[in-house]
């Protein structure tokens, strides 16, 4: 599936590893919680990034304590209509500090990029290319924002005291 | 009334263009139903019966008289000259084409109105008391705060997808107008131990297929911390609420699973890491909101005039209409009225692009131009002068808009029902006629008195029928439209779910029935009582008795 | 024996239209085709699918019809109000359709 990052369509270094599959001896591996959990020392002892998965109905607290060895963290989309992982990506961002790639993956589509990256998340999985060319257009039609997430956006009422003073 | 600023008006206009592109990608195939479904209904758009369905959101009720003229040329240009007010404070049009739905809604953003999130699982439009800022009753105006969550949840990018609708409410008089028991969501205003001004929340309230009446989960919230608390809600709802079954997934079935001191528990504990951050509200913030709500110019004229009072005496249709259609002003000369859009034999809520015209013109020449809608799917004046409500009456009498029964039986709300909605298992409006005509008598009407009677054409309720005195659901019973009745349910501060009398009614029984229910009432009445006070001490025997007893 | 006709709403509008004997779209009943078995319905939903996928209709489905002296109407409330628009609203009509008693 195509990536996206930093508005381009970007190689993936991360492979994969399902639950029950063997942990290659080396480069960046992907997990899933419950991987993380039972070769916790195995990953670490690789000295290589490690990304995790999030299944959508698991807290981020799950994952707190070790927030700063993760890389990538990524959460999933079952289907689009499904809108949990908006908030585990605005919890692992403004809760719990986390600063590696946050990315979307399953049912992304180009239509929920502006929620998506305002919530947190700046790498995307996307279910078809073209999604991938729209990605500058798609962020661009909502300039205004009511609410304060982590995005660094000003939001409507920061920017309109810091008006000037009507005369 | 709230006026736009360059954001708001920048934020409309760029939804226009997104959903205009949008409709383009849908017709060149670029986006299936499937992903564009979720996307339309964002904007208010549902495919229906006959047709597309367009709900424009009013926020909390407030239309300017400009706003409600861009209404009627909706209407009249794009649809087929009417518009349906609903028991939300919105108004629905039936007609409108996919492809010029973008039109509709730029013109609309020309007078700083849209249709955002008036559908879909997002938080939809906040609903308040229609008297907020006027009533004689009020600790404070709610609109105000209507106004921050509007924006606050206003494409929240966290809760677009929400396990399913949210439905918030408020009201800023101890009278509860906005139903907020009945409400995802319910707010009343309240002033703390040092007269502070803040809110008690009520959560997990709502009708629909489960029913149920909202629990308080927290008796304070000083004002600062309005927009933390329900974002923090917000958040525990979009985690936890119920995603396998869409019968189960609001958040009165994630409140009742969990019980409300486990919910209270966990949204408070998100409440406490956010309490002190970005969505505190500053003192300067609200008071800029609170500024555009300040009072209109209002003459310190004399209460009341000759000129009323001699009306009052020598014509008694206009003082039925007084009686029943006006209720007071905290400004002493004025009144607010109420126009009724029930006359008789009439379909509830609806209007022509005439009387939207009618009424903007009056809300200038009788006030300050502004309208309110009302959940009971009315409108009203909110300013009157006193001296001036015989005028306004004839006016509104020329234009079939002075019906003299808000409040009473034939004030009935009504959903559009199986002659328009997809969702509809029997014809709602068909019955709601009959009913207004069997009870066209103004005397008759006033002399039974207030009475709320409310009709669904199917279990989602959206006719608010769970809390309506007399409650009436359509139902289908092997292709043919039946009518189960309820009684005792109740919107306001005493929130109460109507009980079922028994069984259904047949067409040609319903409204039969219902003239037995009020009959029943008015030989047991005692002195003072409102249907609903009656049916409190009785309870449902003496109307399961005369309704089934010939049977 | 039981008939039937496929029914949908069209994309542009929403307008409730009917399936021909052509594979159109028409927003009279009287032009739907009619179909009597199964294997024919199938047959029609299938074209039906088609006009989804060229974008003209959308939600298309079978519903039951009975035909009275060459005169098409359908069995159910719900499909007579489609096909003749809302009851209380005879003035927005679409086409005569049997009409239903007026009681009281």
């Amino acid at each position: 599936m195509p990536l996206i990052k930093n508005g381009q369509i970007a190689d993936d270094p991360w492979i994969a590893v399902a639950e029950g599959e063997t942990i290659p001896a080396t480069g960046a591996v992907l997990v899933p919680y419950s991987v993380w959990e039972r070769q916790r020392e195995t990953l670490l002892s690789r000295n290589t990034p490690i990304g995790i998965a999030l299944a959508n109905d698991q807290p981020p607290a799950l994952i707190e304590a070790d927030i700063a060895r993760f890389e990538l963290i990524a959460l999933n989309f079952p289907t689009f209509k499904d809108g949990r992982a908006y908030s585990q990506a605005r919890l692992l961002r403004e809760r719990h500090g986390y600063t590696g790639e946050l990315r979307a993956t399953g049912n992304v589509l180009r239509d929920q990029f502006l929620f998506l990256q305002r919530c947190g998340f700046n790498a995307f999985e996307v279910t078809t290319p073209d999604g991938a060319a729209a990605w500058g257009a798609a962020l661009a039609e909502i300039s205004v924002t009511y609410q304060p997430t982590a995005d660094g956006r000003t939001t409507a009422s920061l920017r309109r005291q810091s008006r000037p003073a009507a005369a | 009334m709230y006026r736009y600023d360059e954001f708001d008006h920048t934020l409309v206009s760029e939804r226009v263009a997104q959903f205009r592109d949008q409709v383009r990608r849908r017709l060149s195939g670029a986006l299936s139903e499937d992903e564009f479904k979720p996307l339309r209904l964002m904007n208010g758009l549902y495919l229906q019966l006959h047709a597309y369905m367009l709900r424009v959101a009013v926020p909390y009720g407030v239309l300017s008289a400009r706003q409600m003229r861009k209404l009627a040329h909706i209407a009249r240009r794009y649809d087929k000259g009417y518009g349906h007010f609903t028991t939300r404070q919105n108004i629905q049009y039936n007609w409108p084409r996919l492809e010029e739905v973008p039109d509709i809604l730029e013109e609309l953003a020309e007078v700083e109105m849209h249709a955002i999130q008036t559908s879909g699982n997002t938080i939809r439009n906040t609903t308040a008391d229609p008297f907020a800022g006027v009533a004689a009753d009020e600790i404070a105006d709610p609109r105000i705060y209507a106004e921050l969550i509007r924006q606050w949840s206003t494409l929240h990018p966290e809760f677009s997808f929400l396990p399913r609708k949210f439905k918030i409410a408020i009201t800023g008089a101890p009278h509860d107008r906005a139903a907020i028991k009945v409400h995802d969501i319910g707010i009343a205003m309240r002033r703390g131990p040092d007269g502070e001004p803040g809110f008690e929340i009520w959560v997990g309230g709502g009708q629909g297929r489960t029913p149920v009446i909202a629990k308080r989960i927290r008796e304070f919230l000083p004002e600062p911390d309005l927009l933390s608390y329900v974002e923090a809600i917000l958040r525990v709802y979009n985690q936890f609420g119920r995603r396998d079954n869409i019968y189960k997934a609001r958040i009165k079935i994630l409140v009742n699973d969990l019980g409300i001191e486990a919910f209270a528990e966990a949204v408070e504990a998100e409440w406490r890491a956010t309490r002190d951050g970005t969505l505190r509200l500053p003192e300067s913030e609200i008071a800029r909101i609170a500024q555009h709500f300040a009072p209109p110019d209002y003459d310190p004229v004399p209460a009341p005039s000759a000129d009323f009072a001699e009306h009052r005496l020598a014509t008694p249709e206009f003082v039925q209409w007084v009686r029943s259609n006006t209720a007071p002003h905290k400004q002493p000369g004025y009144s607010i009225v109420t126009i009724s859009l029930k006359p008789e034999g009439g379909i509830p809520g609806d209007a022509t692009a005439a009387q939207m015209e009618a009424v903007a013109d009056l809300s200038e020449v009788f006030g300050f131009g502004e309208i309110r809608v009302t959940k009971e799917q009315n409108l009203v004046l909110p300013d009157v002068k006193q001296f001036e409500l015989y005028a306004l009456w004839e006016a509104l009498k020329r234009h079939d808009l002075a019906t003299a029964n808000i409040g009473l039986l034939t004030d009935i709300i009504a959903c559009p029902g199986l002659d328009y909605c997809n969702l509809a298992n029997a014809r709602s409006i068909p019955i709601a006629q009959q009913i207004s005509r069997r009870f066209a008598s103004l005397k008759q009407l006033h002399d039974i008195g207030g009475l709320t009677l409310n009709i669904s054409g199917c279990i989602n309720a959206c006719g608010h029928h769970h809390v309506g005195n007399i409650g009436i659901l359509g139902v289908d019973k092997k292709g043919t439209e039946f009518y189960q009745v309820t009684l005792g349910g109740d919107a306001g501060m005493d929130a109460a779910l109507g009980d079922i009398v028994g069984p259904a009614f047949a067409e040609d029984a319903i409204v039969d029935a219902v003239e037995t229910i009020v009959t029943t009432y008015l030989e047991i009445r005692q002195d003072g009582e409102r249907f609903i006070d009656t049916y409190r001490r009785t309870g449902l025997a003496p109307f399961k008795e005369t309704l089934y007893a010939a049977h | 024996m039981r008939l039937q006709a496929v029914t949908a709403n069209r994309l542009l509008d929403g307008e409730v239209v009917y399936l021909t004997l052509a594979r159109e779209w028409s927003p009279l009943l009287d032009d739907c085709c009619v179909v009597a078995d199964a294997d024919a319905g199938a047959e029609l939903l299938a074209a039906a699918a088609k006009s989804v996928q060229d974008r003209l209709v959308l939600d298309p489905y079978l519903f039951d019809i009975k035909v009275d002296d060459g005169a098409i109407s359908p069995m159910s409330r719900r499909e007579i109000i489609r096909a003749a628009g809302p009851s209380v609203r005879p003035d927005l009509g679409r086409q005569p359709v049997q009409p239903e008693p007026v009681w009281e």
